[in-house]
């Protein structure tokens, strides 16, 4: 009756229905596999900082797609215009293009620093874990700071090479409003 | 060669001369207020595409100038362009992007008005009796024409009907729109993004040859051979621009896409599209096929409409000048109404590698547009170029002033326009 109470408690969503990724479903972070997931990705931020692409290139699987969508509902991505939508070809090129020095936006791209938090896990299968997140990206250059803030939603998988990101979906707060080109990536 | 000096101690309108103007124009608030009044609130405004309000009760909103309004398609049928500001207290009645209404009610007292803008209701109107008569106090209505599904309003009662503004745009205008193949073109969504600088660094860019190889080397380099073929113009001498009057121009960057529907059959289709060549040959013969895919970068130019869209190869171009040294542009996504949604897909995809803000294309050209801001400030007496190709610059039997499409008739033409409107009083 007291532990049924206490989960009432601090799991109040589940009172009005279960809304995936929001219940804290406490213990969770604590799985080994949660754990590694964010631990996953916490280095994809710091390489993203750091502007490591060709490492950061590397921790997806062959599969992975990586979206920053404009519509705040869809799931259908295919079917909408998005501002990032890669799979493995288009992310080859991206990093290409960020690297090889012809971008002048990417020359002069804002030095960024980016914390992720609020984590939820979402699903939790035996070869994946699907976690969602809150990132504050604050971003300098040319005496101008700019600010974006985003969920996140990261799907780990664990595969003989070791964890790698299966699907990044970046929903920017204002992904419907105007968002600042910038020459770095979220 | 002629060149004609720039006057800086005259009213603003001398300060664009025929192949330079002054570094001023970026960066002067006094002349941002200005275009605003003689420029924005006076001419045509582009506010909308048909297919962004496709039903009765549609309506999307929108911003000219600085005026917030209202864009929506009444049950005739009738396109209709509202001030969005309550009559009574100057709320804003309306703060959803796009939807259906029947009518929109001001939130602050709930006064409601009519797709036409009608005043239709007045909470508790006794206090209203012999002050306010429901008749006299709609949304303020503005001009509205469209061309070919391109919707325009005006501030300006008494302008020139639009079809005489367009001139001969119009036909360019209707060889954009044949890049639906059959089908009616349509908005499939857009990007938005805003820029430290001038609206009119934005207005040259759309038909700026010259910056193409240079600014998107990157782009270009990721694209495969035959698109980066495609956009291979700088020596191509078929590629070129026209002024078409009234500050409009097209600046030609495929020739042999000019017209869509003409084709030779000597041109093959890009191998990029064999998936869907594969697919719509299983239902439809190879010349509609052939239509289709020859159609999936769009026409083979941008059209530069002044002062604040441009119909660029397979997207519109909007601009909205937020402040002197602020611009906000939307690009607008366009695809085939009705047509296959591979198709569709595919021209998303295509959109989304070289436009947005994460695209290959876009963030290159923003980082030059602040440059060019940036460096506007430095001496405000030496002038902007805008001379490129003067030199080589005929006039074709259309009338239409034509040099290459690396060289700047197009900015020529844009600026003889807001030097023009900035000379009326």
């Amino acid at each position: 009756m007291t532990s049924q109470s206490a989960t009432t408690e601090l799991d109040a969503t589940t009172e009005h229905g279960t809304v995936p990724g929001l219940e804290l479903q406490l213990g969770r972070l604590t799985d080994p596999r949660v754990a590694r997931a964010i631990e996953l990705i916490w280095h994809e931020a710091t390489l993203l900082d750091a502007k490591k692409y060709e490492d950061w290139e590397r921790l997806w699987t062959a599969e992975g797609k990586y979206v920053i969508p404009i519509d705040p509902d869809t799931e259908d991505f295919e079917a909408h215009l998005n501002m990032v939508y890669d799979d493995a070809r288009m992310r080859r090129m991206r990093v290409t293009r960020l690297v090889e020095g012809y971008s002048m936006s990417a020359v002069a791209a804002a030095r960024t620093a980016r914390t992720v938090s609020r984590f939820t896990v979402e699903e939790l299968a035996g070869e994946s874990v699907t976690v969602r997140s809150a990132q504050v990206l604050v971003g300098f250059k040319r005496e101008k700071h700019i600010l974006l803030a985003a969920d996140l939603t990261h799907r780990v998988r664990f595969t003989e090479e070791g964890a790698l990101i299966d699907l990044k979906v970046v929903r920017l707060v204002n992904s419907d409003g105007a968002v600042t080109a910038s020459g770095f990536l979220l | 060669m002629t060149t004609t000096p720039v006057d800086s101690g005259r009213g603003f309108a001398a300060l664009a001369g025929t192949d330079r103007v002054a570094g001023q124009l970026y960066t002067d608030p006094d002349i941002f207020e200005q275009e605003l009044e003689k420029i924005f609130y006076r001419t045509w405004i582009w506010v909308a595409h048909e297919s962004e309000i496709p039903e009765a009760g549609s309506f999307k909103t929108a911003t000219i100038g600085r005026q917030p309004v209202i864009v929506n398609r009444d049950r005739k049928g009738n396109f209709n362009v509202l001030l969005n500001r309550c009559r009574h207290r100057g709320a804003s009645v309306c703060e959803v992007p796009r939807g259906k209404a029947n009518g929109f009610t001001c939130p602050y007292h709930s006064w409601s008005y009519s797709l036409e803008g009608q005043l239709r209701g007045i909470p508790y109107p006794e206090g209203y009796e012999g002050v306010v008569e429901k008749k006299e106090m709609p949304l303020e209505r503005l001009r509205v024409e469209s061309y070919a599904g391109m919707v325009f309003a005006s501030f300006n009662q008494e302008i020139e009907p639009l079809e005489d503004f367009l001139g001969d745009a119009k036909i360019w205008i209707d060889r954009f729109m044949k890049q639906g193949a059959g089908y009616p073109v349509k908005a499939q969504g857009e990007h938005k993004f805003r820029f430290d600088g001038n609206w009119k660094i934005q207005l040259e860019n759309t038909t700026d040859g010259y910056h193409f190889p240079i600014v998107h080397r990157s782009w270009m380099a990721s694209v495969d051979a035959e698109t980066a073929d495609m956009l291979s113009f700088m020596t191509d001498e078929n590629a070129v621009t026209h002024a078409l009057g009234n500050g409009h121009s097209v600046a030609i960057m495929v020739p042999e896409h000019v017209d869509l529907e003409e084709d030779d059959g000597t041109e093959d289709l890009q191998e990029r599209f064999g998936h869907i060549i594969e697919e719509l040959s299983q239902t439809m013969p190879p010349e509609q096929v052939r239509r289709i895919v020859r159609s999936m970068h769009g026409a083979g130019f941008n059209l530069n409409l002044f002062p604040n869209v441009a119909m660029s190869m397979s997207f519109f171009r909007v601009l909205r000048p937020i402040s002197v040294n602020e611009t906000e542009i939307q690009h607008i996504a366009l695809g085939l109404d009705g047509g296959p949604e591979s198709v569709n897909r595919e021209r998303l995809r295509i959109h989304e590698h070289f436009q947005g803000p994460f695209g290959f294309g876009t963030p290159d050209d923003s980082e030059a547009w602040d440059r060019v801001q940036r460096g506007a400030y430095a001496n405000k007496d030496m002038p902007i170029l805008v001379n490129r190709g003067l030199g080589r610059e005929r006039t074709t039997e259309e009338g239409w002033k034509t040099s290459h499409v690396t060289d700047e008739s197009g900015m020529r033409e844009a600026y003889g326009q807001w030097k023009k409107m900035m000379g009326n009083d």
